[in-house]
């Protein structure tokens, strides 16, 4: 039977990280080509979330996709503020990641 | 040791210099007798304070312990030590710092050796004029330069290619260490490989690799060791309860990349679309079909931050139910109290920035949670033109907070828990990244001067 499951509990990585001072990057890694592929297959993960989860126009996203050779989804946005400036909350966007790890997808329970 | 037709092997102690590294794992890949040891401190990731303020990103202490350790590697392997973007961002200041780092460690070792510094500031004047020819380009989400932001900058500097490193090795025989000004990351491994007649493709992918130490390992470390050869190239990390997967290689080009495999750098972009990953032992992974499209115009990237006035925090805990529950109203009436105090002061001259962690202190807007937590930490930023007025203004923001009346108050005292004097920090110059672009070059050595000299 399938349940909805949050990413967390299914990917081997998620994390956010500054991709030079203007841009942060989002990468989902999967254990297996499997676990991608059902991912992928549930269209859960689409531009259109990734905008409204990060409050992001879908045509401001510089990079979204599924990519088979790292069983990965990578996501860059552009940065709310250029890195470490004033007003600055994550000089490094290393805690950005958060709303992906809840996103939730039908998964078979062990 | 010069590389032989079909293989060179190159030892990256680690990463970042200056984070230090483990030397029993150095002396492993010293013994396997390496035709270059590369070593990378550059990164704007820790912020624009070292750009702007002349910062660096490890103290110098940690610099010259570092050091010491790869000079003396460098005496025992008798091979190339290349070190790049000096002090994290490059510029020509911190160039200097680690030319007289390694001038000091040499004089008291009673060392000599030829040593090779370039440099990467890039003159403002020439800057303005490939501005003005349309010669630069905004990278990625930044608006196109302005000509006063060049100005506005502390200094500007470029990274390298591959080019400087091969002309500083050329140009004078038996260069034992050279260290440059900002450069893209691989850009010294990959000189060595390219230098050695390998395809730059398979010398770029490489680089980029091991640029970051043994973070490409399971778990992640800092020693590893590329063997380059003709049509591939193998990576093993030196710590033996390390080890490289295919897995583990082939996701580390996700890492603070725009792009999952197309990475462009100076003088072309690298393709590992079509790369293949084989394990070839337990430990050690074999790449291959990187691919390298070289650009129609040779660019370089320049990177310039500038000062933006004094800052000035402070930081309080708030536990009260009743004050957290109206947290947001309270803190916007205090600070427009704050600012119609500070009315003879231009209102746009200065910025109050509360973080408020608990609520949303990480992800501001973007947090998903709506409930704060039990209790808060309040840091209250303020930005402004002097450091007086900063504190000032922060002053006053936390002694309206610390007594405002709201709704329900029952605790008459104090709103606020204060664990540090000063009350109000001073936190001294703000600094923002403010040139982030590509400009086209007619040489891609032109920009980078060489200075080699006896030591």
């Amino acid at each position: 039977m399938a349940v909805e499951t949050p990413l967390r509990d299914i990917a081997k990585v998620i994390r956010s990280k500054n991709a030079g001072p203007f841009e942060i990057t989002l990468d989902i890694v999967f254990k297996t080509r499997e676990d991608f592929d059902a991912v992928k297959k549930s269209g859960v993960i689409t531009r259109e979330l990734v905008s409204q989860l990060y409050n992001v126009p879908t045509q401001a996203i510089i990079t979204f996709g599924f990519f088979e050779l790292v069983n990965a989804v990578k996501i860059t946005l552009p940065r709310p503020r250029a890195q470490g400036g004033v007003g600055e909350t994550d000089m490094h966007a290393a805690q950005q990641h958060v709303p992906l790890q809840e996103i939730r997808v039908p998964w078979p329970q062990p | 040791m010069t590389a032989s037709n079909d293989e060179i092997r190159i030892l990256t102690p680690s990463g970042m210099l200056g984070y230090g590294f483990p030397v029993d794992h150095f002396k492993l890949g010293l013994a396997q007798k390496p035709h270059a040891i590369t070593i990378d401190s550059g990164s704007t990731d820790s912020g624009p304070q070292k750009l702007g303020l002349g910062e660096m990103t490890c103290s110098r202490e940690a610099y010259v312990k570092d050091i010491e350790v790869l000079l003396e590697g460098q005496r025992a392997a008798k091979v190339p030590l290349l070190i790049s973007s000096a002090g994290g961002d490059g510029t020509n200041l911190h160039v200097d710092v680690f030319r007289d780092i390694i001038v000091e460690i040499a004089k008291k070792r009673g060392w000599h050796f030829k040593l090779a510094s370039i440099y990467a500031d890039i003159d403002k004047g020439h800057i303005q004029k490939e501005l003005k020819a349309g010669r630069v380009e905004p990278l990625g989400p930044v608006p196109p330069l302005d000509p006063r932001e060049v100005d506005a900058a502390t200094v500007v500097v470029a990274q390298m290619g591959a080019e400087p490193f091969l002309k500083a090795l050329d140009e004078s025989e038996g260069v034992d260490v050279v260290v440059s000004g900002r450069s893209y990351d691989p850009s010294p491994t990959a000189a060595m490989a390219i230098r050695a007649g390998f395809d730059p493709a398979l010398a770029w992918h490489m680089g980029k690799i091991m640029e970051c130490g043994a973070l490409c390992a399971e778990p992640v470390g800092r020693n590893v060791m590329g063997w380059l050869r003709r049509d591939h190239f193998e990576i093993e990390p030196l710590n033996p309860n390390e080890r490289c997967t295919t897995a583990s290689v082939a996701a580390h080009t996700l890492y603070e990349k725009t792009h999952p495999f197309l990475l462009a750098g100076p003088g072309g972009t690298l393709d590992l679309s079509q790369c293949k990953y084989e394990q070839v032992t337990e430990r050690r992974v074999r790449v291959s079909g990187s691919r390298f499209e070289p650009s129609k115009h040779y660019t370089v990237k320049l990177e310039g931050a500038r000062t933006s006035g004094y800052r000035s925090i402070f930081i309080a805990g708030a536990r009260d139910p009743i004050f957290i529950g109206q947290i947001d109203e309270i803190l916007a009436k205090v600070i427009a109290a704050t600012r119609a105090y500070f009315a003879e002061v231009p209102e746009e001259s200065y910025r109050i920035i509360p973080h408020i962690y608990g609520k949303n202190g990480v992800m501001g807007e973007l947090e998903p949670v709506k409930t704060p937590a039990h209790e808060l930490c309040i840091i209250v930023e303020v930005a402004a033109a002097t450091q007086s007025l900063a504190t000032a203004i922060c002053g006053k923001a936390r002694t309206s907070l610390m007594h405002a009346p709201y709704p329900g108050r029952i605790a008459t005292a104090g709103n606020l828990a204060s664990p540090f004097t000063p009350l109000e920090i001073p936190l001294g110059e703000a600094c923002t990244f403010n040139v982030y672009h590509l400009m086209k070059v007619d040489s891609p050595t032109a920009l980078f001067p060489i200075k080699v000299e006896e030591i």
